[in-house]
């Protein structure tokens, strides 16, 4: 499931990234923040109003938000 | 033989603590430059050990690795590497980690250790990863780093001796120099979250504060609510809270001007000192209070780790124009002084919407506009209420913001459609727990900025009104004519050319005096109308009487409203312009900023002085 879609406050492990989709820096930034299949990830909050975007996630110990286009990339999977 | 003191550079993640950590180490020994042959700040500073040698401490820029996307992290490599001509390579390193965060954090302090340079890891924030109900082993995380680990609680100096102590030990027995083991970056990513958990003993839930406090703060429609109003109580408060402290700045000028008064006899010197020194520069400083609110707030904001929240609020809204979260905090810094804000436009990422932001950062009003609003407001507009306690002249004032940051949208838009051609825009931003400030590091900053203010006022702002002093001063008027000294004089000359120019949008002849020196600095556009008004008054009492009300009685409506649609707009900060240079390496985008600035003020003020016109103000 893509980390846009992922229920909030759902636990789940990246199971891969899709880098060629992100532009250079993005997956960059992305992996220094410690994006990275293996990893677990969850959906905190998501943005204002109709937009729904930008996203909070909870990487490691760590919040981090991203828009939605770039979560789009990430493909989790709920862990049981 | 002297010898130069040790090197150590302290380096780790951003918000991991480095800065607090230099400054528990170095006190006020420190001295700020900036690197050699780029333009990122170097903080050094002196510390030493507890025998009292020296040792030489830098304040890396926070990076996330060795390989940069930023140009700090770039220094932070070079300076790493021993890479930077004309910068020694650190004798030591101190890997600053955030102890709640190992997990991201270990994966820099890995890349680190392996340049083998004599390390030791301050495993910093122990006192926020207990409270979130973590419990580290400190002895295992050093036997599986294979460097010593030492707990630190930066802001409340704990563990600063024993660090300082370890540092001593490795200088002096440095361990022999390894080569950089290769090890590939998935692995080296596994190895942290490996150490990292091996060097967890425990973890209760804990009361997760950040979280619980972000389910309201980053609610779709509550976060939206909160965060406006929150702007709107700061733009208040700057109003509100600053009467006083106003009076009280502007008796004291008042005494010193008369106490002057009482002790010299009328003449040059003491036109100098009243009409020129005290009437310029009291009129200046008299702002400090209003600035140091409106620092006052985006400091809290910024320590208490609500402003990602605020970029995170705001992006959608931002890429509406092209730009995102991140030129957020720029631009929000801007509002005190664009130069800070547009420092801080290092950290984005994209180089088009960092160009763009910088671009329209000075459409931000600064905190050296206020001056010149609040005057004009206060001369124009009355003093009524509009309902709910809401005043006239404080609406007027924020409906200025707003005319700034329509502006600023209205340009982004443009910039980045047409000129950095910018197709997208991206905010990917980590964002911090939640934190009470510290008032002292809040008051050390705010005292900071005063300090830079009042230099500003004691040197640009005095200079400039004494110049503008001497100019209205001479040639004098001979004695009966029937034209005043301030037509008569250089600088009333200069604005007789330049009025042709002006005149169009409204403005007088006082005007184009007032907006030749403010070129300097906005808010000298004060102290030169009080200068010129000051030197006008036949008599001292028409003189001891406030700027305000002679306005008032000289100028139109119309003409008071262009005045302010112009400084909404107009790009008169020589500081700022060069900042612009130094950021964007070279004077293609300042002259580029300041001409469409200038396009716009005009066109701002001419519009507002004939609509005013035509509605018979
Ligand atoms: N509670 C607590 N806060 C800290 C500690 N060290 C730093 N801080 C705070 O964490 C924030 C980030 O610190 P800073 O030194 O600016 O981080 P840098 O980006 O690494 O320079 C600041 O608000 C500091 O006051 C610590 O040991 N305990
Ligand atoms: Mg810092």
């Amino acid at each position: 499931m893509q980390l846009d879609r992922l229920p909030l406050n759902q636990i789940a492990v990246i199971r891969s990234i899709d880098w060629e989709s992100l532009p250079d820096q993005e997956g960059h930034r992305l992996r220094s923040l410690g994006f990275e299949p293996g990893v677990a990830i969850e959906a905190l909050h998501k943005g204002i109003l109709l937009w729904r975007d930008p996203l909070a996630v909870r990487i490691g110990r760590m919040t981090v938000a991203l828009r939605t286009k770039v979560a789009a990339a990430i493909d989790c999977e709920i862990s049981a | 033989m002297t010898q130069m003191p040790p090197l150590v550079a302290l380096v780790g993640n951003p918000n991991a603590g480095k800065s607090a950590l230099f400054n528990a180490l170095t006190g006020a020994r420190q001295k700020i430059a900036n690197y050699p042959g780029v333009t990122v700040e170097r903080k050094s500073g002196r510390a030493s050990f507890s025998d009292g040698r020296p040792v030489e401490m830098i304040d890396l820029p926070g990076a996330y690795s060795l390989d940069p996307d930023s140009l700090d992290e770039a220094v932070t490599r070079d300076v790493v590497l021993g890479n930077l001509a004309g910068h020694r390579r650190p004798d030591a390193l101190v890997i600053v980690l955030d102890a709640g965060n190992l997990d991201n954090h270990l994966r820099f302090a890995l890349e680190l250790i392996a340049q083998g340079l004599p390390t030791v890891v301050a495993l910093n924030m122990i006192d926020l990863a207990e409270r979130d109900g973590l419990r580290l082993d400190a002895q295992a995380l050093a036997r599986a780093l294979g460097v010593p680990v030492i707990e630190t609680v930066a802001v409340r100096r704990r563990g600063l001796e024993p660090l300082m102590a370890q540092l001593d030990q490795i200088l002096k027995a440095p361990r022999p120099v390894t080569e950089p083991v290769a090890i590939s970056v998935g692995a080296q990513n596994q190895r942290a979250r490996d150490i990292a958990r091996a060097a967890i003993v425990s973890e209760t839930a804990g009361r997760q504060w950040t979280r619980r406090l972000d389910a309201i703060l980053l609610h779709p429609v509550g976060g939206v609510v909160i965060l406006l109003s929150l702007l709107f109580l700061m733009f208040q408060a700057v109003y509100g809270w600053s009467e006083a402290p106003i009076g009280w700045i502007e008796s004291g000028f008042a005494w010193l001007s008369d106490g002057i008064k009482n002790v010299m006899p009328d003449g040059l010197l003491r036109s100098f000192l009243t009409d020129g020194v005290i009437a310029g520069v009291g009129s200046v400083v008299v702002f400090l209070p209003q600035i140091l609110i409106l620092f006052l707030f985006i400091l809290l904001l910024e320590a208490s780790g609500y402003m990602t929240r605020a970029a995170f609020v705001m992006d959608r809204m931002m890429a509406a124009v092209g730009l995102s979260g991140h030129s957020f905090i720029p631009l929000l810094s801007s509002f005190a002084c664009a130069i800070p804000g547009i420092m801080a436009t290092r950290t984005i990422m994209d180089q088009k919407e960092r160009l763009a932001t910088i671009l329209i950062a000075p459409l931000m009003t600064c905190s050296a506009r206020l001056p010149v609003y609040t005057v004009i407001i206060g001369a124009f507009i009355p003093a009524s209420t509009v309902g709910l306690g809401i005043g006239l002249q404080g609406l007027v004032l924020f409906g200025l913001y707003i005319a700034g940051i329509l502006g600023a949208m209205l340009a982004a838009a443009v910039i980045q459609r047409f000129v950095t051609q910018s197709r997208t825009s991206s905010f990917l931003i980590e964002m911090p727990r939640y934190q009470w400030p510290r008032l002292g590091d809040i008051a050390i900053n705010l005292w900071q900025r005063a300090w830079v203010f009042l230099r500003r006022a004691g040197t640009i702002i005095f200079a400039a009104t004494i110049v503008l002093w001497a100019l209205l001063s001479f040639p004098k008027a001979p004695d009966g004519s029937n034209v005043s000294q301030v037509e008569y004089s250089v600088a009333g000359r200069i604005a007789d050319g330049l009025e042709p120019i002006v005149s169009p949008i409204g403005f007088n002849h006082d005007i184009a005096l007032a907006i030749i020196p403010a070129m300097a600095a906005r808010e000298v556009a004060v102290s030169a109308l009080a200068t010129v008004y000051a030197i006008d008054a036949a008599d001292e009492d028409a003189a001891a009487t406030s700027l305000g009300p002679k306005l008032a009685a000289d100028w139109s409506l119309a003409t008071a409203l262009a005045f302010l649609a112009w400084f909404v707009f107009a790009p008169q900060c020589i500081s700022t312009i060069a900042v612009t240079r130094r950021e964007t390496n070279g004077w293609k985008w300042p002259i580029f900023m300041v001409s469409y600035l200038f396009v716009l003020a005009y066109a701002a003020a001419g519009i507002t002085y004939w609509t005013a016109r035509s509605f018979g103000l």
